[in-house]
């Protein structure tokens, strides 16, 4: 259980940055995984007074704050037009209603989990993470970034003519992904694969005329790894389904 | 007998105050000044300590105390909630030197906040000398690594243990001429099944508090199933007189055979023990899932011989069962892999048995719902279906030529007979329910996947014969309601509310004129406690026996105050009447008569056992979904069947059916306790150990075909445990049938499924 | 910590530790239909509206709650015994020990979603766990109180 002694609330984005600095301090968000470790730390710095929570849409992007719960993204309608129901679809398998009620996008996104859902989704989206002090990063790039003591400010996603379908793979219907799939089709083609069980990756190419050696050849793509929840070579056969399955829907 | 309560479904007496939160379970009542009582545990699976330093520990603001393996007596007990003498054998301390899986208790903390007790944890320094493990069953007996080498080990049944072979029982029985039967059969097929460790999982996790009262006396309030056997296995383990201990058992948060087992109570009877002061123990999840007491892990060699024409002619069954480091309920769960599993076909010539119980560095198992029976039916229904697709004969029609029918003799169980028996009909109705004409064995879908059937028979006991006891006393209190009490504990499965409403049909009244007394050892009448599926066979036939008993004193009473022989009167629940002249008293007048100036007890108490168990019966059939290009099962229909005689509560029994039902879909799908090279458990939360949720199950439907148990009361037998069986091998037949796949070993994960469909391919 | 909270409509200024979780301490405040029953935030057993949102308070630190409402079953008595009548009515309570979580999630939904269908209701309270009745006895109980409530029960 994650012990602490305070538990801050910053009026500023500059003061929550400069508590964040100290290795004894966490920035928390819904609070679902980082407490499930045995850690130790003085303050927990809580970014819930900041604003940073709801999903505003613009002519030209979606400004998605790091604070907003992944429960607010399932609901929120604009959203889920723009991605053709993927976000609902991304989060709805994730525990319980109360528990994305509870756990950010902010945290999901921040924590880069090889299990995540959301971050799968957002990688096959025009993505961007802003971060307080780091600006604003494409999230295929944050992806692969490693941990630092920067915020995450919001998450932006630019508007283009494309279509989107968000499929899973789970053993059970709540229980972590056993392979996550987004792919979103426009003027090219974006697939991202998650819980490989690394963290998700994405690859972007032309539109494939024969969809079959698309899926084959994506699928082996990427790299897998083995858990509890399914082995590397099980997991590129998911990736091979998961990718066919989706192409159908999109095309 | 005409019945106005049994066979009606009433809301369990308890019911409101649980939907509406009311604080009525172990955590919710203990004091608040308890001391917290922490456990650190062993990180490896097979070690000795060499040292350990605690002094830091004690040092920290809270601690009251810090327990190791020097301060606890050198007495070894079972934790096994069974009849004394156990067959479990006596192979535990509080603490040992010698620890035997990763989650053994080292030491144990009293402190005054959770805070406190952890910190103090982490400063105890231990020094292990790391033993080499053994963590495969199949290399434990006779190899040479040892799990119980010491020489105060014992066992007290004749149930073929041997510590010094890592053997905590072994048997072996059979019937006719089984090499002939084999012989002489046109087909014999060997099969090897293996069925893992499962958590029951209830959502109270294993809790207890301690304290002493104003004797004098050590009071133990636990979630538990056996409130009796917790009083024993307390005072042997603490070394105390059993009068010095009072155990109480309020509201459970579901058992399922886990709180069978005393699997946190010695350590604040311990603390309590020591300082006097109030203790308790709430284990955590992780605890739960890594350090109590579940289904024991089995492999079974099932050898089946049957003629073309689908006659059975012999079964064999070999069962190797892990016990892990402890042998609670080792050596019984074995024998109902095979006495009730082969028993489903009685009709087969011949039938041999044979079982070895092992312990391994894992931790050690206990009872589950379904107790060996469920990992025996497994394997032996599996069987029956790979036969007959050998045999080129419908499943169906293959069981229905060889099940067992009413008035069969059972060799393979005990040698009863079936006297109430309506397995053929639930096989009938579950066929019907299912569509099994219609749908067997498949149908391709449009978008690819495959819809398949399977069925799947069961039967379990009522009690454990020639063994179970339990009594029950009633007294009539003022204006005639009466108490209850029962030994049997209620752990949300609704006992005391079916044993009110037998009552209530015996006493000629309504359930609400009766209450019913939870569990206190210093109160209640004796019973084994509520396990074996035995409380509504047994602890109900108490309660007839003690209705008919306190209806003859309330006659005699009411006789004596009429001035009548005793033979000119009846009842009828509510006065005692003269028969010829109708002139009467009421139950009311007598009964607060009975409180005045008064030498008449009107209370009553007799206790029942049985020299049979009754099966009952059910059969299972299940409509899967398979997804061919990822392996994945989705359960599309379950439809059930059961019999066990008269139905006492309708609703009960059907909310019984269907969980057990879910907790066997779970089974057969994903639960699944494996332990990594290292011997440390991977599913340590419920976050890797999946149990199913409602999106999971499909539809579950269940019906009744009671027969009438002339042995039970009102006819009824059980209905607990049996429950869990059919899904498991139903699943695993569906498969068989969706692509011709046989998959032994659960569960049935989609990885394991596609893998083995490539492997067919090639 | 300074904390300043409702809880089932009572205000309470309190000091506390922050690390508490606001499942313990509403717990410590009497609130005992809250139970905890995973520590991972799988079981859904804790259940409690947070300025009506359903949500596990396991998982919530205690200042979280500051400055909020917090509602449990010992606030909700007459819906409580409305809604749980069904359940007993259909011998699905058993143990009991899951039922005030799911009794808020269920009573949340209820106020969430218009006319929900099977699928639904299932989808909505998946992250409910209990190990006693398989769900159906508590589909068959949830079905028949929202028929109750559509015809103005």
């Amino acid at each position: 259980m994650l012990r602490f002694k305070n538990h801050i609330f910053p009026g500023s984005l500059e003061e929550a940055y400069e508590l964040n600095q100290k290795r004894s301090n966490k920035i928390v968000g819904g609070n679902g995984w980082l407490r499930l470790g045995s850690k130790q730390c003085v303050s927990i710095i809580d970014l819930s007074n900041l604003g940073l929570d709801g999903i505003e849409e613009k002519d030209d992007e979606f400004i998605i704050g790091a604070m907003t719960t992944l429960r607010e993204l399932e609901l929120n309608k604009g959203f889920n037009e723009y991605t053709g129901g993927a976000a609902k679809e991304a989060v709805r398998h994730i525990v319980g209603v109360q528990f994305r009620n509870c756990v950010t996008l902010g945290g999901s996104i921040y924590g880069r989990f090889g299990f995540s859902d959301v971050l799968t989704l957002f990688l096959a989206l025009d993505s961007y993470v802003e971060m307080y002090k780091g600006g604003v990063i494409p999230i295929s790039e944050f992806a692969k970034m490693k941990y630092d003591n920067d915020i995450l400010v919001n998450i932006r996603v630019k508007k283009a003519d494309i279509k989107t379908v968000y499929t899973s793979f789970r053993n059970q219907s709540t229980d972590f992904p056993v392979l996550t799939c987004a792919i979103s089709l426009g003027s090219n083609i974006k697939t991202a694969i998650g819980a490989r069980p690394a963290r998700a990756d994405v690859v972007e190419g032309e539109i494939p005329k024969d969809m079959e050696k698309y899926a084959i050849e994506t699928a082996k793509s990427f790299t897998y790894g083995s858990n509890i929840r399914g082995s590397a070579e099980y997991r590129e056969q998911i990736a091979y389904v998961l990718i066919k399955r989706s192409l159908s829907k999109l095309i | 007998m005409e019945t106005k309560a049994v066979n009606r479904p009433m809301r369990k007496k308890d019911a409101m105050a649980l939907v509406t939160g009311q604080p009525v379970y172990t955590d919710d009542l203990a004091p608040k000044e308890c001391l917290i009582v922490k456990l650190l545990r062993s990180p490896h699976p097979h070690a000795l300590v060499e040292e350990i330093d605690i002094s830091k520990a004690l040092k920290v603001a809270g601690v009251e105390a810090v327990f190791t393996y020097k301060d606890v007596p050198d007495i070894r007990f079972t934790n096994a909630g069974q009849t004394y003498p156990e067959a479990s054998p006596y192979d535990r301390l509080i603490l040992d030197r010698r620890v035997r899986y990763v989650g053994d208790p080292v030491a144990i903390i009293a402190a005054e906040t959770e805070e406190a007790a952890e910190r103090a944890m982490r400063l105890i320094k231990v020094k292990y000398e790391v033993l080499e493990p053994v963590l495969d069953p199949r290399t434990a007996k006779d190899g040479p690594i040892l799990v119980h080498p010491e020489d105060n080990w014992q066992s007290l049944c004749p149930v073929g243990a041997d510590n010094k072979r890592n053997l905590c029982s072994s048997e072996a029985s059979e019937g006719g001429d089984v090499e002939k039967a084999f012989a002489e059969s046109d087909v014999v097929i060997e099969r090897t099944y293996h069925t893992k460790a499962n958590q029951q999982a209830m959502m109270e996790t294993f809790r207890t508090y301690a304290y002493t009262d104003i004797y004098g006396r050590l009071t133990v309030v636990s979630a538990t199933q056996i409130t009796f056997h917790v009083r024993r296995i307390v005072a042997t383990a603490l070394g105390i007189p059993k009068s010095k201990v009072r155990v109480i058992k309020p509201r459970i948060g579901g058992g399922f055979g886990a709180k069978q087992t005393a699997v946190s109570e010695v350590y604040p009877a311990f603390v309590t023990y020591k300082t006097g002061k109030p203790s308790k123990i709430v284990f955590t999840r992780e605890e739960a899932q890594t350090a109590s007491s579940p289904r024991h892990e089995m492999y079974l060699d099932v050898k089946i011989g049957a003629m073309k024409n689908g006659k059975i002619k012999a079964i064999e069954l070999h069962t190797l069962s892990n016990t892990g480091a402890y042998g609670e309920h080792g050596p019984t769960t074995v024998g109902l892999s095979g006495h009730k599993a082969i028993p489903i076909y009685s009709k087969a010539e011949a039938f041999r048995f044979t079982a070895d119980v092992v312990y391994t560095n894992v931790m050690a198992a206990g009872a589950y719902r379904g107790y060996g029976a469920t990992q025996g039916i497994f394997a032996i229904e599996s069987a029956i279906d790979e036969l007959s697709h050998i045999l080129n004969i419908d499943p169906a029609l293959l069981r229905e030529m060889n099940i067992t029918r009413e008035g069969d003799f059972m060799p393979a169980y005990y040698g009863e007979t079936a006297n109430s028996c309506a397995l053929d009909r639930c096989l009938a109705r579950v066929k019907e329910m299912i569509g099994w004409e219609s749908k067997y064995p498949r149908r391709i879908m449009e978008n690819g996947n495959i819809r398949a059937v399977g069925l799947a028979l069961a039967l379990q006991g009522s009690c454990i014969s020639g063994l179970d006891v339990a009594s029950v006393a009633i007294k009539v209190n003022d204006d005639g309601f009466y108490s209850l009490m029962i030994g049997a504990s209620d752990m949300g499965t609704g006992c005391d509310t079916i044993l009110a409403q037998m009552a209530a049909d015996c006493l000629l009244c309504e359930p609400e004129n009766i209450v019913v007394y939870g569990v206190d050892t210093d109160v209640s009448p004796y019973d084994s406690g509520s396990y074996a599926s035995s409380t509504t066979y047994i602890t109900g036939n108490a309660v007839v026996k003690t209705c008919a008993s306190l209806i003859e004193k309330i006659k005699e009473y009411g006789a004596k105050k009429m001035g009548c022989n005793p033979k000119e009167v009846d009842f009828d629940g509510k006065r005692v009447y003269k028969t010829a002249t109708d002139e009467s008293i009421t139950l009311k007048d007598l009964a607060n008569f009975a409180m005045n100036f008064s030498d008449t007890a009107l209370y009553a108490s007799e206790m029942h056992t049985s020299p049979v168990s009754p099966p009952p019966y059910m059969a299972g059939a299940v409509e899967i979904e398979l997804d061919r290009e990822t392996g994945k099962i989705e359960v599309i229909n379950y439809k059930a069947c059961v019999d066990c005689g008269t139905v006492i509560n309708p609703n009960l029994a059907r909310v019984q059916t269907e969980g057990g039902i879910a907790q066997g879909i779970g089974m057969a799908l994903y639960e699944d306790i494996s332990y990594n090279k290292a011997g440390v458990m991977r599913n340590n939360s419920f976050m890797q150990y999946k149990l199913p949720t409602r999106q999971d199950i499909g539809t579950v439907e269940v019906t009744f075909e009671s027969s009438y148990e002339p042995t039970g009361p009102f006819g009824a037998k059980s209905i607990g445990e049996i429950v869990i069986n059919t899904p498991s091998p139903a699943i695993a037949n569906a498969l068989d049938n969706a692509v011709g796949v046989r998959i032994r070993e659960l569960p049935l994960s989609p990885e394991k499924v596609y893998m083995e469909m490539i492997k067919n391919e090639d | 910590m300074e904390i300043k909270l409702w809880i089932n409509g009572k205000l309470i200024n309190d000091d506390v530790s922050p690390d508490t979780p606001l499942l313990e301490y509403l717990r410590s405040k009497g609130c005992y239909s809250v139970k905890r029953g995973c520590e991972t935030s799988n079981c859904g057993l804790c259940t409690v509206w947070l300025e009506d949102k359903p949500t596990l308070s396991c998982t919530v630190p205690l200042m979280r709650a500051n400055n909020k409402h917090i509602t449990t079953l010992e606030g909700l008595k007459s819906d409580a015994e409305e809604l749980g009548g069904f359940l007993a009515d259909e011998g699905a309570d058993q143990c009991g020990f899951c039922n005030p979580g799911f009794l808020m999630n269920v009573l949340a939904m209820a106020k969430e979603l218009e006319d929900p269908t099977e699928d639904e209701i299932n989808e909505y309270l998946t992250g409910n766990l209990c190990r006693c009745t398989g769900y159906t006895g508590q589909l068959r109980a949830v079905k028949k109180y929202l028929e109750h409530k559509r015809k103005g029960g």
